[in-house]
């Protein structure tokens, strides 16, 4: 496989001949960690997949939101 | 389940997306158009073979990859918070987002996969020729890439190319060129992306003085400059031009945001552009007071940009919120109610799917596709809410303007002393040009307020308002995670600007 050996030693004497990369590479997988697995799983869920199982329900749930919405029933105060 | 309107959370959750863009923006003008800069110079390379243009080429091609590396994932948090604190949008809007940033993501993985490993670990391993090939690559695949989110945003200020499902509570796409091809789409990619050229071109400036001024690299700063200041210049006069193709489609699509740059509340035939105004506090709708202490104006100019013909009507605020019958104007409060019939047969078609009832079903969905176009409208409970932030849009849209004029003559000092070889002499200007980046990303976070704070209370323009958008979700969880962003943004500021200075003071000489 000497196209894939080729290739593979091209990305590892790329990444070890790195200088600046280094402190970058390291600053973009701290990143990365503390986006992915910090932010998004304890902070982030996504709101209609955690509460709801299937699309009918979170549909079903939207579509109440946009036909029971408090202000929908309001009176328009009419200016002139 | 959305039991109450807690607009303290949607203001919060209005902030934390502020917040993110904004900072997700510091990265991704100087991306976009850093890209090319190194492809020019890579090309000068290639073309002269002078080795000089490779060591600038590799010098700004490191910054390049410094501020890639900082700035990577930081977009994909505002994709968390879709999910998270603006659950309905999300929903709504998946079938018509889902593509545009499917495509975006592997645009992203191919050209980030291949050609940036090419572009930075490839010299003297590949040819020369390729090596450029895979330059021009990245350039041309980070703009593609910035294509497709450019087109989601454009679509939520003009949708178009869809139809709503009240079956599935979504937009759903029925024409993928229309969204791609609306005004608003291609207004916003070709803007955005060159004034992603024209900071850039401001980053080399800010650099290369900072160069002149300490005395060192003097060849390579002359030599960046000159060919910054060129695609500057070609990036203000298309800035320019994107610019009024843009208020012109603001002035068809939405006309409110328009009324908000010019603090215009009546409207008139030949109405002049305020080039700079005081805005009067006491000014409100429907009130007699002068929207301004103090005007400049520029006669017939806004009409020219909004309709191309000098006597041409403009209306004003108080046009569109309470109609002008003259104009043929019909005002917001007939949009209001409108939009409330909208709500009231999507509730009864509702009613009558459960219930199986097919004739009231059908009854309800015709009647809804009457109003459904008015559709936001129906959950304003004033006329007045249709109103952006006047002062924040105006003065905004002033700093974009007033610096974007400001640029193409600094460019063009920079050029003609530099040309003269008497720059290294001006110590005026290198001070002023080593500010110039910060100007630059002033002019252009200015220009994105404008865009986004002008459109409110929309959230998806005349269809969803930001208050019926949200997640229902406590004010409490969406303040914890504003100030977490806010630390976690500035730590990552701090870091960005400590290793891009780093490597500047280092030089070409470190690579």
């Amino acid at each position: 496989m000497p196209l894939f050996n080729k290739i593979y030693r091209f990305y590892l004497d790329g990444f070890r001949s790195m200088k600046t990369g280094r402190t970058l590479w390291k600053v973009v997988l701290l990143k990365l960690f503390i986006l992915f697995v910090v932010v998004k799983l304890l902070f982030f869920p996504d709101f209609l997949k955690t509460h709801f199982k299937t699309d009918q329900q979170r549909a079903a749930y939207v579509l109440n939101n946009l036909t029971t919405w408090p202000s929908a029933s309001h009176s328009i105060p009419i200016r002139r | 389940m959305v039991e109450h309107l807690n607009l303290s959370m949607v203001h919060w959750a209005r902030a934390q997306f502020a917040l993110t863009a904004m900072y997700h923006w510091l990265f991704v003008p100087l991306t976009l158009g850093l890209t090319f800069l190194c492809a020019f110079f890579e090309t000068l390379y290639v073309k002269t073979n002078n080795e000089e243009w490779k060591r600038i080429a590799k010098f700004w091609i490191t910054l390049f990859g410094i501020n890639f590396a900082i700035g990577v994932a930081t977009g994909i948090i505002l994709e968390f918070e879709f999910g998270t604190n603006w659950s309905n949008y999300s929903w709504m809007v998946g079938d018509i987002f889902g593509a545009p940033l499917a495509a975006e993501g592997i645009f992203a993985f191919f050209i980030e996969a291949t050609f940036f490993a090419v572009m930075f670990f490839g010299w003297d391993r590949v040819s020369k020729k390729f090596h450029l090939f895979s330059t021009w690559m990245v350039a041309l695949g980070a703009n593609l890439s910035a294509l497709w989110i450019l087109v989601a945003n454009g679509w939520m200020q003009h949708p178009v190319g869809m139809a709503f499902n009240p079956n599935s509570a979504r937009f759903e796409m029925k024409d993928f060129w229309a969204i791609l091809l609306s005004p608003a789409a291609i207004d916003r990619f070709t803007h955005a992306t060159s004034s992603g050229f024209l900071l850039s071109s401001l980053f080399i400036i800010t650099v290369s003085s900072w160069f002149l001024l300490r005395k060192r690299n003097q060849e390579m700063a002359k030599k960046s400059i000159i060919v910054a200041c060129i695609f500057g210049l070609l990036a203000s006069g298309f800035v320019a031009f994107t610019g009024d193709e843009s208020a012109y489609s603001v002035a068809h699509y939405q006309p409110m945001k328009l009324a908000a740059m010019e603090g215009l509340y009546h409207g008139e035939k030949g109405v002049g552009l305020v080039a700079f105004g005081i805005l009067n506090d006491q000014k409100e709708p429907d009130n007699d007071k002068d929207p301004f202490l103090f005007e400049v104006k520029i006669p017939g100019l806004l009409s020219v940009l909004a309709n191309r013909s000098p006597g041409s009507f403009v209306p004003g605020i108080d046009d569109l919120l309470y109609g002008n019958p003259s104009e043929n104007l019909v005002g917001y409060n007939q949009r209001i109610a409108d939009g409330k019939l909208a709500i009231t047969d999507l509730a009864a078609y509702k009613k009558a799917q459960k219930n199986g009832d097919k004739t009231a079903a059908q009854a309800a969905l015709a009647s809804f596709n009457q109003h459904r176009d008015n559709l936001g409208y129906g959950y304003l409970t004033s006329v007045e809410q249709a109103v952006p932030p006047v002062p924040l849009v105006f003065y905004s849209f002033r700093t974009m303007v007033i610096l974007g004029t400001l640029f193409p003559i600094l460019f063009l000092l920079f050029l003609i002393y530099t040309y003269k070889d008497t720059i290294a002499e001006k110590k005026w200007l290198l001070r002023l040009g080593f500010l110039a980046v910060f100007f630059g990303y002033f002019a252009s976070e200015a220009g994105w307020i404008v865009t986004e704070v002008g459109r409110q209370p929309w959230a998806i323009q005349d269809m969803l308002p930001v208050s019926v958008a949200h997640s229902n979700l406590t004010t409490g969880t969406v303040q914890t995670t504003f100030f977490m962003f806010l630390i976690l943004f500035t730590t990552l500021l701090i870091a960005e600007i400590r290793i891009m200075l780093k490597q500047i003071k280092i030089g070409p000489e470190g690579e």
